[in-house]
């Protein structure tokens, strides 16, 4: 195991994680998780955005429009500045990005699986965040709404789709997201190799 | 003397008999297509293919129809006053409506012209007249809604207006009933005698903004100038305007107007005439008119401006020649190629067809000259002529064309459309219209590239069509199908108000650059209130100004107190951004002033002078949501 941990990576693994370290950059510019709601009187359907920093619609009057159909339900208004952890995002990812540029100085495995094991806490911690959040925008209502469905909470899926009274609510990773996962699997990937390469090696 | 009786009668019962069976089916079907009902139907969720835009007639608004199924989808106020959505009395339109002789509320509109490009319709604009009060106005179609209007001076019966050049650069509005210009107190009858004159006037459509402005006026002679339309193409320079009564006479004209074999085509070169004024060959003339102008989302001003440059036809030579056309012409239609010059005689029995290059080839030869009318040359009438439709029909008025070689006119005395062919002047197809039709429209049927698959004809009568509903019948129009060789009848359809002229443009046009909403932040209303926490009400001695937003489901603020007497205006904001919900504004028994339908991201001002001491409600009209019913609030009236 420790010889696996300090084995040099091989030229394309390292060139394979600054490639993974680049391609992160791109997470600043594009959405990370994506829901979309679709209802009778919306037939262009509305869609919100979540960012590394920041909460958008769609379009640009989305958003409002979704806050528009959530004040009868007495939900919380959605408000980038209401999200706290939108604020330290940029900084975990930054951390991962200067990871992979670490790597090119110090290109051992035991690098690469730091990266898995970061990649794997950000995206636990952060599901589980999106969850909570979910669950408290959800939970958490006006007892002054217009609208009180009895038993009734308005969660939306983590991952899938769900039915909230005449609307359905989908999320799903967007691009951003994607490209996580698909780094995940490319160092899961590395790691495989260069264990294989190890085992060789040794015969 | 029994028997010679019951013979008539036996052989009264057979005619009938034969007769009205017949009759029926003839007029069900002579061109009704057998798979009508399916070539019309669009189904839930589809879109029609074109939109027709309808004049209004003497209900002075412009309607929005859907082809081929009929539907109307919306009256957009023009001219007139629109309690519905407050058009002409809010604190923003009402200015749209003032002209040199004060606020007129009213018109009688008849002729729909669609904005060009090259010749072709280009989606931006819509234009329309205003008979009685000279005016013209234009409809943008990013938000259907009258942007401008402009008064024209020195006319009387605005109505061989709006006519487009190709590509838009000048709209011609010309005189229907022939005046003393500038006005005065003249004796009637020296009408005859040149005391009455009529005038073409040239407005300018700005190509960017589209804005109007008078760029020149041309006296010409006294008579009633009907109907116009522009060239294209070779005769992209000329437009070409009918007349009637050039007898000049000025009672009874019903016999008066009547008399001469030939009234006439005025053609106009405006090219030569902006040529003449830029050599300084226009002199000022008076005349007072007003221009009102509705910026997006901002109140509109209302301009008085004063003077024109007119110009003699004699003091500008090759400006304008008189062609003699039968009888009493109300059409002037240009084919799609420019050549052809198609006169609608309403009394004629035949349909005269100009040719453009023999007109331009014979023009300035004195030899094909009969006489002139006010420096105006008179051309012989066969020296122009490119052929004449033989009997088409009773009462040829208007025509337009297919593209493909064919031409529509429309027979208001034999409720008929003709179709004919250019060229060999051969009739090929009548199409019976129920009853008496005025113009008809092909889609782009005026433009150099016609989108030739439906028709319409306008008609002024419905007898015997529709649920009869008290003494006044719906007024309609006809759909047909020209896209094959033989033109169907699709369907009938009742309109609003007259439906006198239309354009109707192919929908991937207009479809896709209409507006939405209007983008809160681009809002420039002086007293848009663009956040509920700016809402304010602000009193300035007895005048209080409320700055009010509205978004599902209240207003705010939501309570107001006034005194007695004191005038408020309700600035009301609607802060929504969502495609499609309107909020209204009404208060309980206001007088002079009506709902208001405010679009989202817009700014509307209502304005209420308090009245006796009560507690007065207010609400939204526009069902905007499940709360709808509980958008309201109260104004408190204190002695």
């Amino acid at each position: 195991m420790k010889t696996l941990l300090f084995q040099t990576l091989s030229k394309r693994n390292r060139l394979l994680i600054l490639g993974v370290g680049l391609v992160l950059i791109s997470v600043y510019l594009i959405p990370i998780w994506s829901i979309s709601i679709a209802a009778p009187q919306y037939p262009e359907g509305l869609g919100m955005q979540i960012w590394i920093n920041k909460i958008t619609g769609a379009t640009p009057y989305d958003l409002k429009n979704i806050n528009l159909l959530n004040h009868y339900i007495g939900m919380q208004e959605i408000v980038s500045e209401s999200i706290p952890e939108l604020l330290f995002m940029p900084y975990v990812l930054g951390y991962l990005i200067f990871g992979a540029f670490i790597t090119e100085l110090y290109p051992k495995v035991g690098m690469a699986i730091l990266g898995i094991i970061n990649l794997i806490i950000v995206g636990l911690v952060g599901l589980s965040d999106f969850w909570r959040w979910e669950y408290n925008y959800g939970h958490n209502l006006n007892p002054e709404a217009p609208i009180i469905v009895e038993g009734m909470a308005y969660q939306p899926p983590l991952l899938g789709c769900k039915v909230m009274l005449n609307i359905t609510a989908c999320s799903y990773p967007s691009y951003g997201g994607i490209i996580l996962g698909l780094s995940l699997a490319v160092l899961v990937y590395i790691l495989w190799d260069e264990n294989r390469r190890k085992k060789t090696n040794a015969v | 003397m029994l028997k010679k009786s019951n013979l008539i009668l036996v052989t009264l019962g057979i005619a009938l008999f034969a007769f009205v069976p017949n009759c029926k089916k003839g007029a069900a079907t002579a061109t009704l297509a057998s798979d009508a009902a399916s070539r019309v139907y669009v189904a839930p969720g589809e879109k029609d293919e074109v939109y027709a835009f309808l004049s209004g007639g003497f209900s002075g608004q412009m309607s929005v129809y859907g082809i081929p199924s009929a539907r109307l989808f919306k009256i957009i106020p023009v001219f007139s006053v629109f309690p519905e959505n407050g058009y002409g009395f809010d604190e923003e339109t009402k200015d749209m409506l003032k002209t040199t002789h004060g606020y007129v509320p009213w018109d009688d509109s008849h002729h729909v012209e669609a904005s060009m490009t090259d010749g072709k319709q280009d989606g931006r604009w819509m234009f329309l007249n205003a008979n009685n009060t000279p005016r013209l106005a234009r409809i943008d179609l990013k938000t259907f809604e009258t942007k401008e209007i402009l008064e024209i001076p020195n006319t009387a019966g605005n109505h061989a207006s709006p006519f487009a050049t190709e590509n838009t650069e000048y709209l011609m509005a010309a005189t229907r009933f022939s005046v003393p210009v500038p006005q005065a107190s003249v004796a009637i009858d020296s009408f005859s005698k040149g005391g009455f004159k009529g005038t073409v006037t040239m407005v300018k459509v700005d190509k960017n903004t589209g804005r109007l402005s008078i760029e020149l006026q041309v006296l010409v002679p006294g008579f009633d100038y009907d109907l116009s339309h522009c060239g294209k193409k070779k005769s992209h320079d000329w437009c070409f305007f009918s007349s009637y009564n050039s007898e000049q006479a000025h009672k009874m004209l019903e016999v008066g107007a009547s008399k001469k074999d030939k009234d006439f085509i005025l053609a106009f070169n405006w090219v030569r005439a902006k040529e003449c004024k830029d050599q300084g060959k226009a002199y000022n003339f008076g005349g007072e008119y007003v221009n009102n102008f509705h910026d997006e989302n901002k109140p509109a001003v209302s301009t008085k401006l004063s003077g024109v440059k007119m110009l003699n036809p004699k003091d500008c030579p090759g400006m304008m020649y008189y062609m003699p056309t039968p009888k009493s012409p109300h059409g002037t239609d240009v084919d799609s190629t420019g050549e052809y010059i198609v006169g609608g005689g309403k009394l004629a029995s035949v349909i005269p067809v100009h040719s453009f290059s023999k007109m331009m080839e014979v023009k300035d030869k004195k030899e094909h000259h009969s006489t002139e009318i006010e420096g105006i040359p008179v051309l012989k009438y066969e020296s122009t002529l490119a052929g004449e439709v033989q009997k088409p029909c009773l009462g040829p008025l208007h025509t337009e064309f297919d593209g493909q070689g064919y031409a529509y006119t429309s027979c208001f005395v034999s409720s008929e459309v003709v179709k004919w062919k250019l060229g060999t002047w051969e009739v090929v197809q009548h199409l019976p219209a129920y009853y008496s039709v005025g113009h008809l429209s092909i889609v782009g049927g005026s433009s150099t590239e016609p989108y030739g698959k439906y028709l319409i004809a306008m008609n002024k009568i419905t007898k015997d069509r529709y649920l009869p509903v008290g003494m006044e019948l719906p007024q309609s129009a006809q759909l047909y199908d020209i896209s094959s060789g033989k033109a169907e009848l699709l369907s009938d359809f009742p309109t609003v108000g007259e439906p006198h002229y239309s354009q109707m443009i192919p929908a991937k046009l207009i479809m896709d650059k209409t507006a939405k909403l209007f983008p809160l932040e681009e809002n420039k209303h002086p007293y848009a209130t663009k956040n509920e926490n700016d809402a304010k009400i602000v009193r300035l001695g007895s005048t209080i100004h409320i700055y009010m937003t509205a978004i599902r489901s209240h207003f705010k603020p939501d309570i107001i107190e006034a005194r007695t007497g004191e005038t408020l205006y309700f600035h009301v904001t609607n802060l929504e951004q969502d495609y499609d919900i309107p909020h209204g504004f009404a208060i309980g028994g206001a007088p002079n002033m009506t709902n208001l339908l405010i679009m989202p991201g817009e700014t509307r001002t209502f304005k209420w002078v308090a009245p006796k001491p009560g507690v007065y409600p207010f609400y939204c009209t526009d069902f905007c949501s499940a709360l709808h019913q509980e958008m309201q609030q109260y104004i408190r009236v204190n002695p």
